[in-house]
C-alpha cells in the first residue's frame, strides 16, 4: 500500500522535494510518526494534515493511492 | 443609490451573472482592507477599480524602497510616506466615486471592533501572525465575512471564513491552525524572499471572491483553503470542516477578546516581549561584568568560535526540550544573527519571568572574534 505525500511551503526546506511516496502507513498518525522520525525537524513546525484534499481533524484512515498533504500555516503578506 | 458613471462598468454590468444590481451590491458594499501591503495593494486596486462603494484601509507603515517591487500602488516619491495616506489618494485618482476610508493606525484588539463594525466585509492583508490570529477572531465574534491571502516565499494561501456554505456550515482560520505557531515552531522567522507577482496574484484571488461573494456570482472559497505555487503554476484546494475543539483557543465574547494577548513573538519585529536587544557596543562594555551570565545558544560545532569573554553553551534545540537553572539575573544571549536568541530568551522568560534576558543583537556575526579557530568537538 502506497500514499503520496504533498509538501507545501517551507516543510519541502525539511524535505528537500514537493512530493515522495510512502508505503506501509495505516493513518494519517502514522505518516506523521514515520516523517518526524526520518525528518526530525519536522517535530519542531506546525503543519496541518489533509487526506484526499480534506482537512484531517484527529487521526485518519489511508487507503491505497490516498493523497496526503502537508500544510504549513503561512504569515507573509 | 444611483451608481455614478454607469459607463465606468460598463464591461462588467454586461457580464450575464452580474449585470446591474452586481453593480449595485458593489456599490453598497463596505470593505476593510487590513494591511495596504503587497496583498492589500492589488486588493484595494481592483476594488477601487471594480466600484466598491466604501473601502476602508488599516496600515500604520510608511513605505520603504524595497516595498516598490511588488506593492504596486506606490511610487519612489512616496518613500517615508504613510501607506494608508498614499494608497487613499491614489484610489481616490483611480476611481472619485468611492469613499475611501484611512486608519493609519496600529491594529490592536483595543480598536479592532471599532473599526471592523464600520465594515461588511474584512480582507486580511496583514504580515504576521498575532494579527491574522486576531483578525479571525474579531470577525468569528463580530460575525464578519473574512477574506483570508497569505505568502510564504512562492506560495499563497486564499480562504473565505465565517461564511455559512448551504448546509449552514462555517469555518475559520481556527479551524485549520487552531493556535498560533509558538517561537521557532516556523522555520525561519527572518523576512522571506518573495516574487512581486506573488502577491499581485493572491491578493487579486481575494480581490476576486470579495467581488463575487458581494455581487453573489459564481462560487466563493467559503469553507476552502487554496493553495497556489507560482512557480509550478499549480493550485490545491483542501476542503475544510470545524474542528470543533477549535472553539477552545476563539475568546469566548467582545470583553474576553480585548484582554487577549495577541502580542506574542513570531517574526523579528514582533519583538515586543521582555527580551531586550543589546547592541554589540553595549555588549562589549558589560562582557566582563559579573552580573551578566552570557549564554551561546547555537549548535555544536557552528562556528566562529566565540571567546574573549566568560560565557556557557546551551543550544537551543537543547532549550527546547527544558530549560535549565541559569545564575544570575541578568542573561545575555548570543547566536548566529539574533535571531535564536531571541526565541531562546523567550523560552527562558516563561521559565524565569522575574529575570532579564537580553539577545545580542546582530549576533555572533556583529562581534569582533578570532574567527578562524576550528570548533573542538
Amino acid at each position: 500500500m502506497k500514499v503520496e505525500i504533498l509538501l507545501f511551503g517551507r516543510l519541502t526546506e525539511i524535505f528537500g522535494v514537493t512530493h515522495l511516496l510512502l508505503a506501509d502507513v495505516a493513518d494519517t498518525d502514522a505518516v506523521r510518526n514515520r516523517l518526524e522520525e526520518q525528518f526530525p525537524a519536522l517535530k519542531q513546525v506546525k503543519y496541518q494534515v489533509a487526506a484526499d484534499q480534506l482537512i484531517i481533524h484527529g487521526n485518519k484512515q489511508l487507503t491505497d493511492g490516498m493523497t496526503v498533504a502537508l500544510m504549513p500555516p503561512f504569515s507573509g503578506g | 443609490m444611483n451608481i455614478k458613471g454607469e459607463e465606468r462598468y460598463q464591461r462588467q454590468i454586461l457580464l450575464r451573472d452580474f449585470g446591474l444590481s452586481g453593480q449595485q451590491k458593489l456599490f453598497n458594499a463596505k470593505v476593510l482592507v487590513i494591511g495596504a501591503g503587497g496583498l492589500g495593494c492589488p486588493v484595494l486596486q481592483y476594488l477601487a477599480a471594480a466600484g466598491i462603494g466604501t473601502l476602508g484601509i488599516v496600515d500604520n507603515d510608511v513605505v520603504e524602497l524595497s516595498n516598490l517591487h511588488r506593492q504596486i500602488l506606490y511610487t519612489v516619491a512616496d518613500v517615508g510616506l504613510s501607506k494608508a495616506t498614499c494608497a487613499a489618494e491614489r484610489l481616490r485618482k483611480f476611481n472619485p466615486d468611492i469613499t475611501v476610508i484611512t486608519y493609519p493606525v496600529q491594529l490592536t484588539n483595543q480598536n479592532a471592533v471599532s473599526i471592523l463594525n464600520e465594515f461588511d466585509i474584512i480582507i486580511d492583508g496583514s504580515d504576521n501572525f498575532p494579527t491574522r490570529y486576531m483578525i479571525n477572531d474579531a470577525c468569528v465574534l463580530l460575525n464578519k465575512p473574512l477574506i483570508y491571502g497569505a505568502l510564504s516565499e512562492s506560495e499563497g494561501q486564499v480562504a473565505v471564513f465565517n461564511v455559512a456554505d448551504p448546509a449552514g456550515v462555517k469555518v475559520n482560520y481556527r479551524d485549520i491552525f487552531p493556535a498560533a505557531p509558538k517561537p521557532g515552531e516556523v522555520l525561519n522567522c527572518s523576512e522571506a524572499g518573495v516574487l512581486g507577482v506573488l502577491p499581485g496574484i493572491i491578493g487579486t484571488m481575494q480581490a476576486n471572491e470579495a467581488i463575487k461573494l458581494i455581487s453573489g456570482t459564481g462560487e466563493t472559497l467559503i469553507n476552502q483553503l487554496m493553495i497556489y505555487n507560482l512557480y509550478t503554476s499549480q493550485t490545491y484546494k483542501v476542503k475544510l470542516s470545524p474542528a470543533g475543539l477549535t472553539s477552545a483557543n476563539l475568546p469566548a465574547d467582545l470583553e474576553a477578546f480585548e484582554k487577549m494577548d495577541y502580542n506574542w513573538f513570531c517574526g523579528i519585529k514582533q519583538v515586543t516581549g521582555e527580551v531586550k536587544e543589546m547592541s554589540p557596543a553595549e555588549f562589549g562594555r558589560v562582557m566582563h561584568e559579573e552580573s551578566f551570565t552570557i549564554i551561546d545558544v547555537r549548535e555544536p560545532g557552528e562556528l566562529p568560535v566565540a571567546s574573549g569573554f566568560d560565557h556557557i553553551r546551551l543550544p537551543l534545540s537543547e532549550l527546547r526540550k527544558e530549560i535549565p537553572p541559569v545564575k544570575g539575573n541578568k542573561v545575555i544571549l548570543f547566536c548566529h544573527s539574533g535571531i535564536r536568541s531571541i526565541i531562546a530568551g523567550e523560552l527562558f522568560l516563561e521559565a524565569y519571568p522575574d529575570k532579564e534576558f537580553y539577545s545580542l543583537k546582530g549576533g555572533v556575526l556583529r562581534l569582533n572574534l578570532q574567527t578562524n579557530e576550528r570548533e573542538e568537538a
